[in-house]
């Protein structure tokens, strides 16, 4: 697969082997549809084993930039480092090669098949040419354990009748069963109550604690300084501001979301080149 | 897993009102409770798995017991109305009747589960008729298993042009099943006027062929007891080995008490089939065995089921059925796999073809290939499929298209007009719809 879809750059070893590379790294991506410019030379880190918050208005760009990252469009400029080495997603299969794991707000779900049978839909284990159903219950088991899912009293029920939190719980299951290394979430807390909000933002922070780069995409500030270790801010297309949650408040987020801006910038030399506009 | 306090709470549950199983929902966000099997399967006797069923049933999963028990009170009543409605002679007389049914409603059942239709396994059976008694009748005089093949393969060949049709060019199926509803009605009186040796389109079957035994021919009353001691012994070593396998991978499974049970009342059915069947039903000569026609529907159904329940194939059906989107995105090829689904529907059309002929001896033009897919479709509805998709397994067909035999025999036995019969059958196919909806929407609230 990487070796059809993938182009290493010349200098890919060098920098893939430096410690502390992102697992991810948007470098000047550029996206257009039409004479519309949806992204502007956006540059962004994702890194292993933490949370990455993707905050913007509406119209600023999150939808398309998840979707470069899980391969259903193409960027028109700019380049996708994974592990510091260029790649490029032709196709959601690229991606998911990868182990790139997009979770929908839709979540993805048959709600006529049980847990198990969601969890390992299109990768089924086979016994003797049928389906190994043991095996699926026990990983299946097994992975929910590892996330401390404890509220679905069992994995054989058919995935309808259960709650929103309990089927984000699934969506993220299903992820992780995969060995994702990385999972972007669109509005994971978007429509739950409060104890189920809670308990899906306990569940992004087990996934990074296994060393999965996660990606939120969310409205909700409340959520997003409560679980993310890092933010980035797009507005209209451009990466506005980024850097570790603890440099930003509520109110410089929104100032940035809102006017790209801030009155009290955040500018520890994480906001990127296209922003300050000096090249590397 | 703590399998003692999992059945507490299954104990506790059942007596809780669906209000308070709401307020429970909400208390589980919170609690931590043990993740494992399904309530029946965590329990250890014999009266907690019955309780835990009891409360299944409440929350909406009624399974097969509502057409079960309205099979039971249609039995009841036409046995009081006609004492010779359990007679050996009419209950296999019934079954053979209920074939048909069942097997174009197994057809249906592929199309329903897709959340598709198919509107065309009246006429596309009629087709796999023709062929059939055509290839092993004079002059083409090919084998029997020969002309199966042929009209079986003609059949499966529809169910693939059809389904290509709705996958690649997007054509809804009502509209392509329609059509097909419409022109396989042509094909097969342009078959029958090929064929020379067809006056007024009808072609007789041997009555020396299997195609004419497979209804008309019975097994040896030895050879029926034989045939289900195995099938009961396999039943029995299947689900012993599995439970066990379960318990040795750490699983929970159904104690053995609940095996043994099953078992046993599958061995009951068995041994009152058989019985029935190798009585001597004969008014004039003798006549007793079970009909080769059982045998066959049991295997197509076992088949199918193995197919559906226990297959990649089978379970990317019930997917798509539920969620296209979801089961694209799970790299399933849902075109192909859809394509498949009504390549086995009309194969299973072309089954029921084979049934219909041999019942009748012969294969003729007359036959209302537009009122059997409606048939078809209220063998699977009253059985348990659902039209809106993802739900529907072949044994829906077998206890739909029996409930419909059943009424069509019954109200035959009392001389009741086919008006009689249509109305009747149309008020069973609402009542089993309505009660169906009634149980699930008590479950609505908990789902």
């Amino acid at each position: 697969m990487s070796t059809g879809n993938s182009q290493l750059a010349e200098d890919g070893t060098q920098r893939g082997a430096a410690n502390g590379t992102p697992l991810l790294s948007l470098r000047g991506i550029s996206k257009s549809f039409g004479p519309v410019r949806a992204l502007t030379r956006v540059d962004l880190d994702i890194p292993a084993g933490q949370v990455t918050a993707l905050a913007g208005d509406n119209g600023a760009g999150k939808s398309v930039t998840i979707k470069t990252i899980s391969g259903l469009w193409e960027p028109d400029g700019g380049e996708l480092l994974w592990e510091g080495k260029p790649v490029r997603l032709h196709s959601p299969k690229d991606a998911e090669a990868l182990g790139v794991t997009t979770i929908y707000q839709d979540l993805a779900l048959c709600d006529n098949l049980d847990i198990v049978a969601n969890m390992f839909l299109g990768h089924e284990p086979l016994r003797r040419g049928l389906l190994d159903e043991g095996s699926m219950e026990l990983a299946a088991r097994h992975t929910l354990e590892e996330l401390s899912v404890k509220t679905i009293r069992s994995i054989r029920q058919p995935v309808a009748s259960l709650s929103g939190g309990q089927r984000q719980s699934v969506a993220v299951a299903k992820a992780l069963l995969h060995q994702s290394k990385l999972v972007i979430m669109d509005e994971p807390t978007a429509a739950l109550g409060v104890a189920q909000t809670r308990m899906v933002l306990e569940l992004i922070k087990s996934l990074s604690s296994r060393g999965v780069a996660v990606m939120v995409i969310s409205h909700n500030l409340n959520d997003v300084f409560t679980v993310a270790d890092r933010i980035a801010i797009l507005h209209l297309g451009r990466m506005v501001a980024q850097g570790p949650i603890s440099s930003f408040d509520t109110q410089v987020v929104v100032e940035y979301m809102t006017t790209g801006r801030s009155s009290r910038p955040v500018g520890d030399g994480n906001v990127p080149a296209s922003v300050t506009g000096e090249e590397k | 897993m703590d399998e003692t306090s999992s059945g507490t709470e299954t104990a506790t549950e059942v007596e809780q009102s669906p209000a308070e199983v709401e307020a429970e929902e909400e208390r589980e966000a919170i609690d931590a409770m043990a993740v494992g099997a399904p309530a029946e399967l965590l329990v250890d006797s014999l009266g907690e798995y019955l309780r835990a069923w009891g409360q299944r049933i409440r929350s909406g999963d009624s399974g097969a017991l509502p057409i079960v028990v309205g099979l039971v009170v249609i039995v009841i009543f036409f046995q009081v109305e006609r004492s010779q409605f359990l007679s050996s002679l009419n209950i296999v007389n019934l079954l053979v009747q209920a074939a048909v049914f069942v097997l174009l409603g197994a057809a249906e059942i592929y199309a329903l589960v897709l959340s598709e239709i198919d509107l065309s396994v009246g006429y596309v059976a009629a087709v796999a008729g023709f062929v059939i008694a055509e290839l092993i009748a004079p002059p083409v005089n090919l084998p029997w298993w020969l002309g199966i093949l042929g009209g079986f393969g003609v059949a499966a060949a529809i169910g693939l042009l059809q389904g290509s049709l709705i996958t690649r060019l997007h054509v809804p199926s009502f509209v392509v099943t329609l059509a097909g509803l419409l022109f396989f009605e042509g094909i097969m009186i342009e078959l029958a006027n090929i064929d020379k040796t067809a006056v007024g389109g009808v072609i007789g079957i041997s009555s020396s062929s299997p195609v004419y035994k497979l209804v008309n021919s019975n097994m040896s009353p030895a050879l029926g007891w034989i045939l289900l001691v195995v099938v009961i012994g396999l039943f029995a070593l299947v689900s012993i080995t599995r439970a066990a396998r379960r318990r040795a991978q750490g699983l929970s499974a159904p104690p053995l008490s609940i095996t043994l049970v099953t078992i046993g009342v599958a061995a009951i059915g068995g041994i009152l089939l058989v019985f029935v069947c190798n009585r001597n039903r004969g008014l004039l000569i003798t006549l007793k065995g079970v009909p080769w026609v059982i045998p066959f529907v049991g295997v197509v159904l076992l088949l199918w089921s193995v197919l559906l329940g226990r297959t990649k194939l089978g379970r990317y059906i019930y997917a798509i059925g539920a969620n296209p989107e979801a089961a694209r995105r799970a790299g399933i090829n849902v075109a192909w796999i859809r394509t498949f689904g009504f390549m086995f529907c009309s194969l299973t059309a072309g089954m029921a073809g084979l049934v219909y002929e041999s019942r009748l001896g012969s294969m003729a033009t007359d036959i209302d290939g537009g009122s059997l897919v409606l048939y078809a479709v209220a063998a699977a509805v009253i059985g348990g499929a659902s039209l809106f998709g993802g739900r529907g397994k072949p044994i829906h067909a077998l206890l739909g298209g029996i409930l419909i035999a059943a009424v069509f025999n019954g109200l035959g036995l009392m001389g009741i007009s086919a008006a009689g019969q249509d109305i009747a059958t149309a008020i069973v196919l609402l009542v089993a719809a309505a009660v169906d909806a009634l149980v699930r929407r008590r479950g609505s609230a908990i789902v």
